[in-house]
């Protein structure tokens, strides 16, 4: 009962998506502004001489195929094609693991369908030895990066060629030599990581920038806003990318605070330079983090981008998002599909066509196919002991303490006297 | 050899090998021009530039989640949580990041960092400055645990710490930072300037980390205790004239089975001592290993005396903490059992 009846009670919030499952999807209210009209701060530029684009949103390609406007990179139709075909073979390389897991060979997968124009346009703006810290949905950057799709697999497969030795979850993929940071179960923790790496660049005088990468959903995390205070006071050299793609598993952007305003706004009260992107316009997420990594390397300090996207499918094999959300949603994205909106692009310059695209395609699934077939030869999960059971208690300290060896030898003696197989 | 307090051990601790490792960083609130709360950290920042001795925002979540990518990049990074108290916003980072990301990566990536932080009670810190939170850490697979209880093993140790390429927690007792103390609260304070533990070398040396000291030796019980509750232990030993063998454990984790086996194997008895609350401390653990390991030579119960399950009470501070009366109190009913 209200104990002031002369006031007004109080009323809470709670965020309400505006489709469920079999909701009519209309997004034509979306206010999706046209290409080239955000316009290309200096890279130089003070942050707060351009705080509107954290409200804006820079796209490249209209809905001709054409790239307009200033943030247009330019480049050479060669690029454009490998650009594609990094997004494709990423499309493919889902799709046959999705698959696999759906046959049991594996236990878990994410796709990062609809996605595809981040991580591998962000690859090809980056330098090659440039640290990623990447979350769960950036494999892109991987096979951007011409990284061995065996390898993947094999972790995938937590199998007898997994360099993990089967202690992560399938797709935590991890590579130094990659310059590829291991993905962590824990949401957001790699972005204070990934400005403590781009910090320790900057402490040794070296030239390599950071980038990490997080969900919409995530920036809730105190990791997040740790990352930003540590960066903008160090004016850390590192790109912090928020992939909003609508949905946290099962809950909407409006749940980390997507109803009052945009992701890319929490810049600004960093005093970050802040960016909001087109994220299946792969040319306008090329140019993005081209501007963001130019802006670390001249200690000019951190961006922050948000891309706007859409996560065209299940949060994972686990996942099943007719449960929760409009099936009509993906198809009615008013940003279309990455891969669509470049190809158009090429066939617009006359430098590509269908036949080729569809030879592309059937290359792309033909080399995921070998791949897969080689890694398989490895093994697959949960039939047969690909690792020895003893590796288990490998690598949690660099030397083994007496109480490990203690634990491993009655594991391994409990094992033979029960007459289990231990390798 | 000079004569040294924790603090400035552990200050030339940090000094000596920074000078040696271009790769140190030294990080926390308020270490690098004032040199920290507690002065740890004094002169560091003067002598090593403001790029490897800084100071940083109020986030421990952040100080840690930096320090973990610093060291994926190669450095070796010493970050100080201000008070043992305050390192909980900093849990998920050590905890599922520092502490797993060697395993996770199969050694790709590695976290040598040494987490420095004052801990324990009698400085009427009430709640939010006297916790004792080692146990917490200690459950945790792939950290160390390291508690220094004189400014000679606190330098040894810390270098070995930070030379150590797995992340370490390291608990600076406070209590202690300026001088062994007994106990006795009502009784004038004593410094380091008469203990042999303040006898330091000003130059590198290593205490390796897994190894306990035996403080004194004797047959008739064991007691096993760290930082503070070392001197305590040691003060109501001498008290009551009982012969005591009093082994301080340095090193939660690894932790020196050995000593302690071969200790209670030739007592038969022993008396477990932390400033910690109880259930589920530490001391739970050592009394587990003692009777899996000593139970045909256990001749009495094992005993513990630990900090109550309660808040750290501000007033109250001296009945909370485990001091010469209880611990007395301990000792004479196992010698009576």
């Amino acid at each position: 009962m209200p104990s002031r009846p002369n006031l007004p009670p109080l009323s809470l919030h709670v965020p309400e998506p505006k489709y469920r499952p079999g909701d009519a999807v209309d997004f034509s209210d979306n206010n999706v502004p046209p290409a080239g009209s955000a316009p290309r701060p200096a890279v130089d530029a003070r942050p707060d001489a351009f705080r509107d684009l954290a409200y804006a949103l820079v796209r490249v390609l209209d809905d001709e195929g054409r790239a307009v406007g200033p943030w247009d990179p330019r480049l050479l139709p060669d690029a454009l094609r490998a650009m594609l075909r990094a997004m494709a073979l990423t499309r493919a390389f889902d799709e046959r693991m999705y698959r696999a897991q759906r046959q049991g060979k594996t236990s878990f997968y994410m796709k990062c369908t609809g996605e595809e124009a981040i991580a591998c346009a962000q690859a090809f703006a980056l330098h090659r030895d440039d640290m990623c810290f990447p979350s769960y949905r950036q494999q892109g950057l991987l096979i951007a990066r011409d990284w061995s799709l065996v390898d993947m697999m094999n972790q995938i497969y937590s199998n007898k060629g997994d360099r993990l030795g089967g202690k992560q979850l399938p797709i935590m993929y991890s590579t130094r030599e990659g310059s590829f940071f291991s993905i962590s179960g824990n949401l957001a923790t790699q972005l204070p990581q990934a400005v403590g790496w781009a910090m320790a660049s900057a402490i040794k005088g070296d030239t390599r920038i950071a980038a990490a990468w997080c969900g919409e959903g995530s920036t809730a995390e105190g990791d997040f806003h740790s990352a930003m205070t540590f960066a903008t006071v160090y004016r850390a050299p590192v790109i912090l990318n928020v992939v909003n793609n609508q949905w946290a598993i099962s809950s909407f952007s409006g749940f980390a605070g997507g109803e009052a305003t945009t992701f890319a706004a929490r810049a600004v009260g960093y005093g970050i330079a802040g960016l909001r992107v087109d994220g299946n316009d792969a040319l306008a997420v090329y140019a993005a983090t081209e501007w963001a990594a130019e802006r670390a390397r001249t200690n000019q300090g951190p961006t922050l981008i948000e891309f706007f996207t859409y996560r065209a499918e299940g949060h994972s094999t686990s996942d099943d998002p007719s449960a929760y959300r409009s099936t009509g949603e993906p198809a009615a994205w008013p940003l279309g599909d990455p891969i669509a909106r470049l190809k158009q692009h090429l066939v617009t310059l006359g430098e590509w066509d269908e036949e080729r695209h569809t030879a592309m395609d059937l290359d792309c699934a033909n080399q995921v196919k070998a791949a897969q077939k080689e890694a398989e030869q490895n093994g697959i999960l949960g039939h047969g002991m690909h690792q020895p059971m003893s590796t288990m208690f490998d690598d949690v300290f660099e030397d083994l303490p007496w109480h490990l060896k203690e634990q491993r030898r009655q594991m391994l003696d409990e094992a033979k006297a029960a007459g289990i197989e231990t390798r | 050899m000079a004569r040294m307090n924790m603090i400035q051990a552990i200050n030339s601790a940090l000094d000596v090998l920074m000078d040696r490792d271009p790769d140190i960083v030294v990080m926390g609130e308020d270490v690098g021009y004032f040199g920290g709360v507690f002065r740890a950290t004094a002169g560091l920042q003067a002598k090593y530039g403001k790029t490897r001795v800084f100071d940083t925002p109020i986030s421990e979540l952040g100080i840690i989640g930096v320090a973990v990518g610093m060291g994926a990049y190669g450095l070796r990074p010493v970050p100080e949580i201000q008070f043992a108290d305050y390192i909980y916003p900093a849990l998920d980072q050590l905890v599922s990041e520092a502490a797993r990301l060697r395993y996770r990566s199969a050694g790709e990536f590695i976290a040598p960092i040494t987490v420095r932080s004052p801990f324990g009670g009698g400085i009427f810190g009430g709640q939010t400055h006297s916790q004792s939170p080692e146990g917490i850490f200690t459950h945790v697979a792939g950290l160390k645990t390291v508690v220094p209880s004189t400014p000679f093993d606190a330098k040894g140790l810390l270098i070995a710490a930070i030379e150590d390429n797995d992340p370490v927690i390291f608990f600076e007792p406070k209590r202690i930072y300026n001088g062994p103390f007994s106990g006795h609260y009502d009784r004038p304070a004593r410094n380091w300037s008469a203990h042999e533990g303040g006898e330091v070398p000003e130059d590198y040396y290593r205490i390796e980390l897994g190894k306990a000291a035996t403080v004194r030796a004797g047959e008739a019980l064991t007691v096993l205790a760290y930082g503070t509750m070392v001197h305590v232990c040691q003060g109501v030993i001498e008290e009551q004239g009982v012969d005591a063998e009093l082994i301080d454990l340095r090193t939660l984790l690894p932790l020196d089975i050995e000593t302690i086996e071969a200790s209670v194997r030739k007592t038969g008895r022993c008396l477990i001592v932390h400033e910690a609350t109880r259930t589920s401390g530490f001391g739970a653990e050592l009394s587990a290993l003692v009777q899996e390991r000593c139970f045909h030579s256990l001749e009495a119960p094992i005993e513990r005396v630990t900090g109550f399950d309660t808040p750290y009470p501000h007033s109250l501070e001296w009945a909370y903490f485990p001091g010469p009366v209880r611990i007395g109190e301990a000792i004479k009913k196992i010698m009576k059992d």
